[in-house]
């Protein structure tokens, strides 16, 4: 056995045990290709007649057991039918190593997700390493899909009903701590005792995790249909079934078919390869590689980083010294105020709390932000980034004040949203220095960084940027600079139509329902309340510099009144404890087919000019650059994909229609004759 | 420290958090929290990275359970790094100036050149322990076999077992001779004849001495300092700015109840704060090209009686002048601790007293008057109250900043010790004197 030779996996024979690791070829994560699942089914075959005390699947890589499915091989799926016969092969594999007639153990550290942690299921026990790297869960709802490999079927049996749908319709991700504590893994052990652990379940046959009666109960016949409700109403809160079909389908196919497991694997294969060949899937997958692609962007050159100084202590500024914190590195925070810093500090706090639970990392993640006044962070800081009012004037007295206060290598960048850098740099002695690093709010849900290079921007600048939105975790777009570089470009258009209806009296909620129905994840009025009315109109009065923009009247007539959103308590909406009041009658118009028309098509024909003048690379990175910078509609695969999806000579006589109604502001912009 | 032998000890910087008040309720931050805080603020201005330092020592009386050598704590959480030796001195009042010494000394020795030190107290969080019936109880429960024994054991139960153990209370009590430091000040009060109206006036100035330092900005030393919730907190919080001796006149005593003189009023207040210094050798602010705050050239420690442990400095000073030739009226600046408004005017006394100065002191005459225009002229612990384990570095650390801005050359740091005991430290700098 163990002189046959895989690409994927190797075989060591120890005390009667196997060890199988799976060690995928040409790869430093582990991931189910359809080579690795077949080479797993001769391999479990041949053991199946063996005479040993026990195997153990482990991880040869050191990132982790197995992060999943090979999603490259999804976008190859001809029909829904080859897609099925797939998924029954996988899940055959797993079947088979289920019915081993010894035990199996499933060691796991680092990421074991998806379909890695199917195959996991699979075993008799899990046995996981106790660090903060272990991570395991089923994401596969986040593609636009549900388990394929039994996940549904031994996830629920295993761990209960409502821990296991959990998990399966919101596809997070658990630490060790949790998963031992659901009983997703048996045995929990320090790095250490990791081996020992394996060998003691197989040698002393210890009994692997059972439910207890209670959690059994949930998965009863007489209970499913109660808990489905109680699910279904769950998830309707958070996706669309329109929009999001595959956590409805998991729910689906556990309720009709919880009872009978046979009967439950076939349906669930079905069930996929449906899924997984529809829109919604297959544009969650282009969404996964277009942020593969922003990520590899982020992975060239290295520029070493270890402290950040971020003037400004705003909400943008405060938020990115927390995320820059929270990725590990020291960070200060300058302002001029204490006040200003205090609720950024607060507002970390809160952060950190969220992401990392443990009290010892919490304490040491604030204790990396430090509030700093004088600013004696500047002179030693890798990174220094500003983030004070978008002022030109004020931002450029703040780079003369700095400029020799900092290291001749350090990375100098301001967070400015809208004002091109040849209006900045040229207060700078070595004006080459600058670059445009523009996070988008709130920093922590919204992974994409604007990387702006000015043209008298060093490229060498630039790449450091890139290298260094790599190193925190988000996502670097490069874009040119000019006003509103390019996602608040597009998106001010929608955001004034908006308030344009508004103006012309349609009720704001009906607005943005309108919006919501589309997929965007907020609505643009309720966004513009949320970002301020007068941060809005300044940003709208810097780009109508350059642009055509119309201003609504509305909305000056509103900063003017002092109504500057849910800030000041009232905006188009009025705030109670920082939250919005909903009109109780939905009164105004009932087109909403129209609103929708009108605020995404107006996006549409920014985002053409904005290809056609090369603002972001290519068509992709522009998708790219709407859905990690605004959460537009991940299912609709971006803006110009749901146009392509749509045909864009069809959404181009909608424009012209439009023109006709409304006047010039949806006049098709250069640009449409070109793209395809 | 009069032996040629010995290097200069040079004070380079140093930094404090304000002194947040006891508000009945435990504070906001823990000791390391504050040492932290002070610490990373004093270190992120020098030139120098944590990890140079040689060592940090800290003075701390009562530090959390979770902070056991709470100097190394600090020093890991400031990311001095794992080969940081750190370790934690305890002289009760005077554990601030304590740490000050031992890395003096160590600087002195040239075992080390660059030593972080200070103290740090958080007296709100002072732990509150079960008793030991209590614990005894709860041992016989968990030894008790069966449910008959069980049983029994539970009925011996008696509410009296629920009675706390307060620590504070138990740290501010003297073990030997079992008065409380409240105690001790009253005895002074009588030992020297000193009125309430006396103490009241005292405690009034030193208000008002802090209000004007605070208004002047003269408390350049404080850092500001933010907790979770969103509050910073940047002046100290003990100031009564509208404080009278008509409202003194009104509280009542604490300690000898109905007869006493010493009031919450005219008493060092309970308070949370650290402060934290950076000490080098010549040789490091050569390296480093540091600035120089002052020099520690001498500190002398002495002890007494514990229930007159208010009067540790009048036999702390004596000693320290005469190791360096000095006369009182040598000394440019002044701080004693306030541990009581009383204990300050018992030591004035005490050195203007023939009596003790000869009999008690072993001097040849009485040791002088000190101006009171020269001593704690920001005010003290009165107003801005007395985190024990810090008030040491504070004392050092503040004179050493009114004499920056006195061009003044000699300052005297002193102390009372709870269990009778007295410190004082000798500071000097380039100044051209009074």
């Amino acid at each position: 056995m163990t002189d046959q030779q895989f690409k994927n996996w190797y075989i060591v024979e120890e005390q009667d045990i196997y060890w199988l690791y799976c060690d995928k070829a040409d790869s430093s994560t582990n991931v189910l290709s359809e080579s690795v699942l077949t080479e797993l089914s001769t391999i479990v075959k041949k053991l199946s007649v063996k005479q040993v005390r026990g195997l153990v699947l482990l991880s040869a890589k050191k990132s982790g057991f197995i992060a999943g499915a090979d999603i490259e091989e999804f976008t190859s799926l001809k029909s829904s039918s080859a897609a099925e016969q797939l998924i029954r092969g996988g899940q055959a594999v797993l079947t088979l190593l289920e019915k081993l007639p010894f035990p199996t153990v499933s060691l796991i550290h680092g990421y074991c997700l998806g379909g890695g942690l199917e195959l996991a299921l699979a075993c008799r026990y899990r046995v996981a390493k106790d660090d903060i790297h272990t991570c395991l869960g089923l994401p596969e709802v986040k593609l636009g899909i549900h388990p394929g490999f039994g996940g549904t079927v031994r996830l629920p049996r295993l761990i209960g009903a409502p821990q296991a749908m959990d998990l399966i319709l919101t596809g997070k991700t658990i630490d060790a701590y949790r998963a031992k504590k659901i009983g997703l893994i048996d045995h929990l052990v320090p790095d250490r005792h990791l081996k020992d652990m394996a060998i003691k379940c197989i040698a002393d046959k210890l009994p692997p995790h059972k439910p207890s009666a209670f959690i059994q109960m949930t998965n009863h016949a007489f209970v499913r249909p109660i808990l489905k409700a109680v699910m279904t109403r769950k998830t309707e809160k958070k996706a669309d079934p329109h929009h999001y079909p595959a956590p409805y389908a998991a729910i689906n196919l556990w309720s009709h078919y919880g009872g009978n497991p046979k009967a439950m694997y076939a349906e669930e294969a079905k069930s996929l390869a449906g899924l997984i060949t529809g829109t919604t899937a297959q544009n969650l997958i282009r969404v996964f590689f277009l942020r593969d692609r922003l990520k590899a962007l982020g992975k060239g050159g290295t520029f070493p980083v270890s402290h950040v100084h971020v003037i400004g202590a705003g909400t943008m500024g405060g938020d990115i010294a927390a995320w820059c914190a929270l990725q590990g590195l020291k960070v200060t925070l300058q302002d001029i105020t204490p006040k200003s810093i205090s609720s950024a500090i607060k507002r970390a706090y809160a952060l950190f709390k969220q992401r990392l639970k443990n009290p010892r990392l919490i304490r040491n993640t604030m204790d990396r932000l430090m509030p700093d006044i004088t600013g004696t962070g500047l002179s030693g800081a890798d990174v220094i980034i500003e983030a004070v009012f978008e002022d030109t004037q004020v931002k450029k007295e703040l780079f003369q004040k700095i400029e020799p206060l900092i290291r001749q290598d350090a990375l100098l960048a301001t967070n400015t949203s809208t004002i091109p850098l040849e209006e900045i740099a040229p207060s700078l002695a070595k004006p080459e220095r600058l670059v445009g690093l523009h996070f988008f709010n709130p920093v922590a849900k919204m992974p994409l960084v604007e990387i702006i290079a000015g043209e008298l921007t060093d490229p060498a600048e630039a790449a450091k940027a890139l290298s260094f939105t790599g190193s925190i975790d988000r996502l670097p777009l490069p874009v040119k600079s000019s006003p509103g570089f390019l996602v608040n470009r597009i998106l001010m258009p929608y955001l004034l139509e908006a308030v344009l209806m508004v103006e012309e009296g349609v009720a704001p909620h009906v607005i943005d329902r309108a919006a919501l129905e589309f997929g965007m994840p907020m609505g643009p009025v309720l966004l513009a309340d949320t970002v301020g009315l007068d941060i809005c109109l300044h940003a709208a009065e810097i780009m109508s510099e350059k642009y055509s923009v119309i201003i609504p009247g509305i909305l000056e007539q509103k900063v003017k009144e002092g109504h500057t959103g849910r800030k000041s308590g009232e905006g188009f909406y009025r705030y109670k404890n920082g939250k919005h009041i909903m009109p109780k009658s939905s009164s105004g118009l009932s087109a909403t087919g129209q609103i929708e028309e009108r605020l995404i098509l107006r996006m549409v024909n920014e985002a053409i000019s904005c290809l056609d003048e090369g603002i972001a690379e290519d068509a992709d990175l522009l998708d790219a650059g709407m859905v990690f910078g605004t959460g537009f509609a991940p299912f609709r695969g971006g803006i110009l994909q749901y146009c392509r999806t749509e045909g864009f000579e069809n959404i181009r006589e909608r424009l012209t229609s439009l023109e006709e109604q409304f006047g010039e502001r949806f006049h098709p912009m250069q640009g449409w004759e070109t793209i395809k | 420290m009069n032996n040629n032998n010995l290097k200069d000890v040079y004070v380079v910087d140093g930094c404090r958090t304000p002194f947040l008040k006891h508000h009945g309720r435990p504070g906001p931050f823990s000791a390391s929290d504050l040492a932290f805080s002070a610490g990373r603020a004093l270190l992120a201005r020098q030139p120098f990275n944590a990890s140079d330092l040689d060592e940090v020592i800290l003075g701390c009386v009562i530090p959390g359970p979770s902070e056991a050598n709470i100097a190394r704590v600090v020093a890991l959480r400031l990311g001095c790094g794992w080969c940081m030796p750190a370790w934690t001195v305890q002289r009760n009042c005077a554990s601030g100036m304590q740490a000050l010494d031992s890395a003096a000394l160590n600087i002195a020795a040239g075992r080390s050149h660059l030593v972080m030190a200070g103290g740090t107290e958080v007296m709100s969080r002072a732990p509150v322990q079960l008793n030991h019936d209590m614990l005894h109880w709860m041992a016989d429960l968990r030894f008790s076999k069966d449910i008959k024994k069980k049983l029994k054991t539970i009925a011996r139960f008696r509410p009296a077992f629920l009675k706390p153990v307060i620590a504070l209370m138990c740290g501010l009590t003297d073990p030997i001779v079992g008065l409380n430091m409240g105690e001790t000040a009253e005895v002074l009060a009588h030992l020297f004849e000193i009125s309430r109206e006396d103490m009241d006036a005292y405690a009034v100035e030193s208000h008002r001495r802090l209000a004007k330092a605070q208004d002047n900005g003269f408390l350049e030393e404080i850092e500001v300092i933010y907790d979770k919730e969103g509050n910073y907190y940047e002046r100290d919080e003990g100031l009564h700015r509208d404080t009278n001796p008509a409202i003194l006149a009104r509280l009542k005593p604490v300690f000898d109840h109905g007869v006493g003189k010493i009031t919450a009023g005219n008493s060092s207040q309970i308070t949370d704060g650290a402060c934290m210094l950076i000490l080098a050798s010549k040789e490091a602010v050569e390296q480093y090209s540091l600035p120089v705050l002052g020099r520690i050239i001498d500190s002398n420690w002495a002890a007494l009686e514990p229930s007159e442990m208010g009067l540790g400095p009048v036999h702390a000073v004596p000693p320290l002048m005469k190791a360096n030739s000095l006369k009182p009226e040598e000394i440019d600046y002044w701080e004693i601790n306030e541990a009581f408004a009383a204990q300050v005017l018992a030591c004035l006394r005490a050195w203007e007293n023939e009596d003790y100065c000869k009999n008690i002191l072993g001097l040849e005459s009485i040791f002088g008057s000190i101006d009171r225009e020269r001593l704690n002229v920001d005010g003290g612990a009165v107003s801005l109250g007395h985190p024990v384990g810090t008030s040491g570095a504070r004392i050092v650390l503040h004179l050493l900043h009114v004499m920056k801005r006195n061009n003044a050359r000699r300052g005297v740091a002193a102390l009372c010790i709870g269990g009778g005991q007295g410190g004082a430290m000798l500071l000097e700098r380039d100044g051209e004197g009074p």
